[in-house]
């Protein structure tokens, strides 16, 4: 545990060095694309607060300056699969972000879907020493939570207080400077794989940039496609990606639960390629012009031709119509919402105030997913596309960029995490140490 | 059939890779743009003139090309002109300036010349320019002589400052001009004039002024009459002379010497007919016979 909050707080202090450089890589490493942007952060000095004018939800302080994608090789269901071939694709995107954005990035934040994520709730009481709650009360509340056995080979992500509560007030964002007694506080903890984040560490080491920052695609997805009173009141974020679909919940601004499918758009594609007896990159193509979720009359004329070159003249010449292709997608896409389905409701996501689902990813922009998820997920379904941040390319503002943009928001503004905050001196002796200033301070 | 080809790898290699984020670095970028060929340039540069014969024929050439500039028609200089100076002085002048004409402008040496036209005796100044069209011109002013001084070595012209003029062969040559003598008589030559400028009402008498021990002066007049002034207010003792003079003749009389060394106490020497002379007539108006 003490190592996890060593490596995280090294992590953190990575970071700070990237925002003193200011320059910093994002880089979403996914089953389908891998997507490096290049954050330069300007201070807020270069933006000084105009009167009235905010500072753009604190985004105006970054610029993204460089923006590439590839396509992922070696990794799937959102794990790395082999390694050099992922190390290569990194290489690949990081190379084209930095020629574009000409200058070279030494550190990276990097989010990944794979890992099989899994949420924890856990609770924590102290008392207050000396009435006012300090930081070093809260390091203490959240040292105090009862972690379960989590198992081994696995890691914790994320680990961010979600509520505090000061003896029988509940609901406190900030319990700092506030007097009472007893603190009580929610985390919540999200554990993944830790061969999954080690594979990480290492292709992101042989691309020579020190990592700055891990989070699970799920949760920056959100962060960057859920608006703000979505968050505030209770939100489910489906990020449809290729290999996997990551969906979390956010309530008050934070995020309270976290999983993924391991299904997405690949398995589609999948689908259609086995169906259709065509390669993967046909089906890829195929799915993405002509794919589409509810058949109509006007479907069945629509003929889509599936070339081929194997020399065979009856293979190659081969046309579906276009509702034959729905029919074999419309089954996988509602296996997919249906098994998030599940995952809600094993969550506890009726229980919300709103039940707002967004979906996005590169799998939510299916033709007819808005007519098709209403009825599996329920009413309050819209398809969310990211928030436009600062010098994105046109190109990359799509709903496949929504955890990336995420990613940039995270760099930008990481929310507090468990091992922000002191770890309380307790296990180092620090007690008895207390005790004899105590002692200096009552008798001098 | 299908051509077989290897499908191209779009990942750049670890090395391509490695050298792209080096050429990003601002640093290593500059070094490589800048510093490298600065390096190489200053490299055969070095190696280049690491040769003796290079470093000589590239100084030579230099030299070569100098040469060439300077000997240009417009930079000769072929005569010289000397204006305000005497025939003999103007012939001293080209004399001790050894210029061999025509000879280019950069050989010249204009604060030289000045300086050594100025060691002649005769000049007071002198100023050395090069005039338009290839003219070496030398302004001078030239000493008045204003006093003629003799002395061990013999006559010589001094101006007012009691600086040397010229030499002189003989007296009569330079009549107009009075005479000064002894040693030290060129340093007090302003005294000197001064004193001649008093003594113009004897004038015609006067033979010329003595400075005796390199202090004071005697003004010598005809019938060997001198007048023996002090080191201090000379002028003004001469002065008392001549008005004795005018009042009752006293250099008309048979004296010899007037010494005025202390100017309070005025002297007469008598010749000694004279001085017989007075003693009879005091004789006669004691009644002694």
């Amino acid at each position: 545990m003490t190592d996890l909050y060593q490596s995280q707080r090294a992590m953190r202090s990575m970071r700070r060095a990237a925002m003193h450089r200011g320059v910093i890589a994002v880089l979403d490493i996914g089953s389908s694309k891998i997507a490096c942007l290049i954050l330069r952060f300007d201070g807020p000095q270069q933006f000084p607060d105009e009167a009235g004018v905010g500072s753009l939800a604190g985004q105006s302080s970054f610029r993204v300056i460089g923006a590439a994608t590839t396509r992922s090789r070696g990794v799937k269901l959102g794990e790395i699969h082999a390694m050099q071939e992922t190390e290569r694709a990194i290489r690949t995107a990081v190379q084209a972000a930095q020629k574009m954005a000409n200058v070279r990035v030494d550190h990276a934040i990097a989010c990944f879907s794979g890992g099989q994520p899994r949420s924890y709730g856990l609770a924590g009481e102290a008392d207050i020493q000396g009435g006012q709650v300090g930081e070093a009360d809260v390091a203490h509340v959240l040292a105090a939570c009862d972690v379960p056995d989590y198992g081994d080979g696995r890691d914790v992500l994320h680990a961010q207080p979600v509520n505090f509560a000061l003896d029988h007030r509940s609901g406190l964002a900030d319990p700092r400077g506030q007097n009472g007694q007893r603190l009580a506080c929610d985390m919540h903890m999200l554990t993944i794989d830790t061969k999954a984040i080690q594979n990480i560490l290492y292709c992101i080491k042989r691309c020579d940039l020190e990592l700055a920052g891990l989070a699970s695609s799920a949760y920056v997805s959100g962060v960057s496609s859920l608006v703000e009173d979505e968050q505030e009141l209770g939100a489910a974020c489906i990020d449809m990606g290729g290999g996997t679909t990551g969906l979390s919940i956010f309530m008050k601004k934070h995020m309270i639960y976290a999983d993924t499918v391991r299904l997405g758009g690949d398995h589609v594609t999948l689908d259609i390629s086995k169906g259709l007896q065509i390669p993967m990159a046909t089906a890829e193509r195929i799915k993405t012009f002509h794919g589409g979720l509810v058949a109509t009359g006007m479907d069945d004329r629509e003929m889509i031709e599936l070339g081929r070159d194997t020399g065979d003249w009856e293979l190659d010449r081969r046309t579906v119509s276009r509702a034959e292709l729905i029919g074999i997608m419309r089954p996988r896409v509602e296996e997919i919402l249906e098994e998030v389905r599940a995952r809600l409701d094993a969550a506890g996501f009726e229980h919300l105030p709103s039940q707002q689902i967004v979906l996005t990813g590169g799998g939510s922009q299916v033709p007819g997913l808005d007519g098709l998820a209403p009825k599996i997920l329920g009413q309050q379904v819209r398809i969310g596309r990211p928030l436009r941040v600062q010098g994105l390319p046109q190109a990359a503002t799509g709903a496949a960029f929504s955890s990336s943009v995420g990613l940039c928001l995270f760099a930008a503004h990481p929310q507090d995490e468990w091992w922000d905050f002191e770890i309380p001196v307790d296990g180092l002796g620090g007690r008895s140490l207390r005790r004899a200033v105590k002692w200096f301070k009552d008798n001098w | 059939m299908r051509p077989v080809k290897a499908v191209r790898d779009p990942a750049p290699s670890r090395l391509a890779y490695r050298v792209q984020r080096w050429l990003l670095t601002p640093l290593f970028r500059k070094a490589l743009l800048w510093g490298l060929p600065v390096a190489i340039l200053a490299a055969s540069g070095a190696a280049y003139i690491s040769d003796e014969a290079r470093r000589e024929a590239i100084a030579a050439g230099f030299a070569e090309l100098r040469r060439s500039i300077e000997e240009r028609p417009e930079f000769m200089v072929r005569l010289m002109a000397i204006d305000g100076a005497s025939d003999e002085v103007a012939e001293d002048i080209r004399e001790i300036v050894p210029v061999d004409f025509p000879l280019s402008s950069f050989d010249l040496d204009l604060p030289a010349i000045r300086e050594q036209v100025q060691t002649l005796d005769a000049v007071a100044r002198a100023e050395v320019r090069i005039r338009a069209g290839g003219v070496l011109q030398v302004d001078i002013a030239e000493r008045i002589p204003a006093l003629v001084w003799r002395s061990r070595n013999g006559l010589e012209l001094i101006d007012a400052e009691g600086r040397r003029v010229a030499a002189l062969n003989e007296r009569m040559a330079r009549a107009d001009l009075p005479l000064v003598a002894g040693p030290g008589g060129d340093v007090a030559a302003a005294e000197a004039l001064e004193l001649l400028a008093t003594a113009e009402p004897v004038r015609d008498r006067l033979r010329g002024l003595l400075r005796v021990g390199e202090r004071r002066w005697d003004v010598v007049l005809d019938r060997d009459q001198r007048i023996l002034l002090p080191e201090q207010g000379a002028v003004s003792a001469l002065e008392q002379v001549l008005a004795l003079d005018e009042a009752r003749d006293l250099l008309e009389r048979d004296v010899l010497v007037v010494d005025m060394r202390l100017p309070h106490r005025p002297t007469l020497r008598l010749a000694d007919h004279a001085v017989e002379e007075l003693r009879r007539i005091r004789s006669i108006s004691f009644g002694a016979d």
